[in-house]
């Protein structure tokens, strides 16, 4: 939305995290367009069905393309794109629910393809858009309007996840702090292969949760958020596992490794050995 | 692997008849009765004939399943090194496989078979050794050894044949149909029709009887900017398609009712967003698992509507595996020209059907493609009453591509004023597909028979028997069953009385344009098997005459 349309009617609550996660992706794509001297028509934001799937309208200034479609396929939605047109960058912004929920199935083949593209995922840890259901984040026991006695599973844990199922390049951040998400987002654009930045981004609606991601010295609150030191070697998947697995929220790069083929070079690889035959020659081999 | 019964129609096209095969699979991969069958004649063929004239048992079994499909003047060739028959006064045995042993060629027993058949009914034992010259010389060292085996196989078979001094008279000579012909299935066509229409990305997940598009594809779908993939399910492969299609791809994928079902919400996606793309879905017995490896027509209705909401998606069903390529050819044309999701219909009996058809000129093959948006950024892309140009992904004119309700650049919006005019503009996009053809004869009678989709084969050899005996009879035939071609819609509802032949239990086609005003009324089967002339035949008339007493006492 290029300027303000008055038809859209829209609006993230006040204090919504997915104000900053928009700030950080402008600028990771305006960054993009400046330093490889490309249009912003050759970014295209595909995105899931939620609060958050509504950036995809909110965007300032330049507009990239965007596909805003159903829940949960933003990933297979995003490989179309990006098997029809290698040349774009293409990125996906969705929620917990719609990402590790409805879309979860999507997740693994993607990881396993290496597909090019770069996954934002908005994490509030509930459902914001149809007013504050559980989500596969939400802990254990938690109150949600659909769980009135507490929540019956145990949550999961996205970044393990991700990299159990494979993806080549993990990242944590916080929507509080746009330009270091930013530069998160760009290291997962510049990746070449299938890139996560799994975003803390608080409902202050449903699930307010600024105050135990930043802590609260008064209070004696201690933050979950914690910032991944420069020695952390992210190229080594055990080194991943430990910072996933060392309480709180990790922020910064979790795993990178840059050195798998993506699908698109696997495809290339395989089709400058196989011959390419013309539709008549194909027809003509049906000849009587 | 190539049967006997391919072998057999591979060998009757090449010499200029004309051939077609049905074949039915077991689900099971290996044993399980496998049959198939072929038709061979002089004239042009559209069904796989009601009963057998010869019948090749392999087996005991299959000899007990078939032998109630041998007509009266009918033989059986059975293999006497598996089962042996007392004399029944209609069969022979004959040891297959030590015959092509034989010939030191153990692969040679479907010559053994195929001289024998040949033999029974005189058919010149030149066309068959000319075919088996043809055929294996290709350019191997050994091709000499191997034509000289098989051609032993063919005269041993036929030595057998002779000896047992069944005849079934002779074929008349073959007339060679004019032009270039192919023998080709269903599915190749579909195959060979999208990269006639310049398909770039085909996405799909293994399912019967589509199976066969998407290992074709994966073949030879290859090159600069070509995509053939397997995806993880049917939802992934619709979806990948929308993102193709939003990308300025022509795209394909092919399923059948259980994948079909699961692409549904995307299928909605699609029509909202206005993205093209081509959908087949081969046709198999349902619902759920159903019947995976029989032939029904049972998909109408979900084809029709897959989609929640308002939504009608254009589809096209061909009768004949000719159609099945040109078909494939419009499909994508008018995805293109509406830009929106179309579905193609095939069905078991035509996906799996081999028969010979006049090779398609390429040259003659008209492609459309979208027309594109080539402005500058601040594009309305869903202005206007009908299509607009689509801007490409990469080139100025951005915009949402927006499954909710959305204003003209795209964001979402819930005006009253807005979900009226958009939902017009989609549906108003379907009058550029009034174009299709359709088939008419004997346009007077007051009663018609209209069959859809791979039933145009049995119901149109009905046809015929019915115009010899004199029943007053028109006829109608149309593969764009939506839009229906608007004059053939005003002549339909003129009549008294359309007959449907059709496979499946509700009579959806007739269900569909009774709805359209429409005097329509089904004849159905729900068998997982494709008609039989003869009892259609029988089935249309009893309707007419019902019909015509019924007239007459009122
Ligand atoms: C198939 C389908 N099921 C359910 C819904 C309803 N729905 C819309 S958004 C949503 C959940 C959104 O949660 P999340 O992805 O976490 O996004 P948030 O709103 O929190 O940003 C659901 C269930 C839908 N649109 N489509
Ligand atoms: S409900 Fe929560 S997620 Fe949705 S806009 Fe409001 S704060 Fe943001």
């Amino acid at each position: 939305m290029s300027a303000k349309n008055p038809e859209y009617d829209f609006k993230w609550c006040p204090g919504c995290g997915d104000f900053g996660v928009r700030r950080a992706l402008e600028f990771a794509m305006s960054d993009r367009i400046i330093n490889r001297e490309i249009p912003m028509e050759n970014n295209v934001v595909v995105a899931g069905i939620g609060c958050s799937g509504n950036l995809v309208h909110l965007l300032e200034g330049d507009q990239p393309y965007g596909f805003h479609g159903i829940h949960g396929r933003t990933l297979p939605i995003a490989m179309g794109v990006k098997m029809g047109r290698p040349d774009l960058n293409v990125v996906v912004v969705a929620g917990d629910g719609d990402f590790l929920s409805i879309g979860m199935e999507h997740i693994g083949p993607q990881a396993a393809r290496n597909l090019d593209i770069t996954a934002v995922v908005m994490d509030n840890a509930v459902y914001g858009l149809t007013k504050g259901q559980s989500s596969p984040t939400t802990e254990l026991g938690v109150t949600t309007s659909s769980t009135p006695y507490g929540k019956l599973e145990q949550s999961i844990n996205p970044l393990d996840l991700y990299l159990t199922l494979g993806a080549s390049f993990i990242a944590s951040g916080f929507s509080g702090k746009p330009r270091d998400l930013a530069k998160l987002i760009t290291a997962g654009m510049d990746h070449p292969g299938f890139a996560i930045v799994h975003v803390q981004s608080p409902c202050t609606t449903y699930n307010d949760t600024y105050q135990i991601l930043k802590g609260n010295p008064r209070k004696g609150i201690a933050p979950l958020l914690w910032d991944i030191s420069e020695e952390h070697d992210s190229s080594d998947y055990a080194s991943a596992y430990q910072a996933i697995h060392s309480g709180g929220w990790p922020v910064g790069i979790v795993y990178r490794n840059a050195d798998r083929p993506t699908l698109n070079q696997r495809i290339q690889a395989i089709q400058s050995k196989v011959k390419q035959k013309t539709t008549q020659e194909l027809l003509d081999a049906y000849d009587i | 692997m190539v049967t006997s019964a391919e072998a057999m129609a591979q060998a009757a096209a090449h010499a200029g008849y004309n051939a077609q095969t049905f074949a039915t699979f077991p689900s099971q991969i290996l044993g399980g009765p496998t049959w198939t069958q072929t038709h061979v004649s002089t004239s042009p063929i559209l069904s796989a004939g009601d009963e057998l004239d010869v019948l090749v048992a392999f087996n005991k079994a299959a000899y007990e399943n078939h032998l109630s499909e041998v007509g009266a003047k009918g033989v059986i060739i059975y293999n006497s090194e598996d089962f042996q028959l007392e004399d029944d006064g209609k069969s022979f045995g004959m040891p297959i496989e030590k015959l092509a042993k034989s010939t030191g060629n153990t692969r040679a027993a479907n010559m053994v078979v195929l001289g024998a058949v040949a033999s029974l009914v005189n058919m010149p034992h030149d066309y068959l050794v000319q075919f088996v010259t043809r055929r294996f010389t290709r350019g191997r060292a050994n091709d000499q050894a191997i034509i000289e085996s098989n051609i032993k196989a063919l005269a041993l078979g036929r030595e057998q044949a002779v000896s047992s001094g069944f005849s079934l008279g002779t074929i008349p000579h073959p007339q060679r149909p004019e032009g270039q012909q192919i023998l080709v299935k269903g599915n190749d066509a579909v195959s060979l029709g999208a990269m006639a229409a310049g398909i770039d990305i085909y996405v799909g997940y293994p399912i019967s009887p589509a199976t066969t598009i998407l290992v074709w594809m994966e073949h030879n779908l290859v090159g600069p900017g070509k995509f053939a993939y397997q995806v993880s399910s049917e939802i992934e492969a619709l979806t990948a398609l929308l993102g193709a299609g939003f990308a300025g791809r022509k795209a394909m994928t092919a399923t059948a009712g259980p994948g079909f079902s699961l692409m549904n919400e995307g299928l909605g996606l699609a029509w909202m967003a206005e993205i093209p793309m081509v959908v087949v879905d081969v046709q198999r017995g349902g619902p759920a698992t159903g019947l995976p490896t029989k032939t029904e027509q049972s998909d109408l209705f979900c084809c029709m509507r897959p989609a929640h909401g308002d939504v009608s998606l254009p589809v096209i069903a061909p009768g004949t595996v000719e159609e099945c390529f040109y078909a494939t050819v419009q499909a994508f044309n008018w995805a293109e020209r509406y830009q929106g999701p179309v579905i193609l219909m095939s069905e078991m009996s035509l996906a799996e059907r081999a028969q010979n058809i006049p090779k398609p000129d390429l040259s003659k093959v008209v492609v459309e493609n979208r027309r594109v948006y080539t402005g500058n950024n601040g594009y309305m892309r869903y202005d206007g009453p009908g299509a607009s140009p689509m801007p490409i992904p990469g080139r100025p004119g951005s915009y949402v591509a927006n499954g909710s309700e959305h204003d003209p650049i795209g964001d979402t919006t819930h005006l009253p004023e807005r979900h009226v005019q958009m939902t017009e503009r989609r549906f108003n996009k379907l009058k550029l597909l009034e174009d299709g053809s359709y088939e008419r004869m004997n346009t007077e009678e007051p009663i018609a028979v209209m069959p859809w989709g791979g039933s145009k084969g049995p119901a149109s050899e009905a046809y015929k028997l019915l115009m010899e005996e004199g029943t007053p009879l028109g006829w109608y035939f149309t593969m764009y069953l939506h839009p229906l071609p608007p004059a053939l819609l005003e002549e339909l509802r003129q009549k008294e009385l359309v007959l449907v032949p059709e496979l499946n239990y509700q009579g959806q086609w007739a269900s569909t344009l009774r709805s359209q005003g429409v005097k329509a009324e089904a004849i159905t089967q729900y068998t997982g098997l494709p008609f039989k002339v003869g009892e259609l035949a029988e089935r249309i008339k009893e309707r007419v005459n019902a019909s015509i007493k019924r007239t007459v006492r009122a």
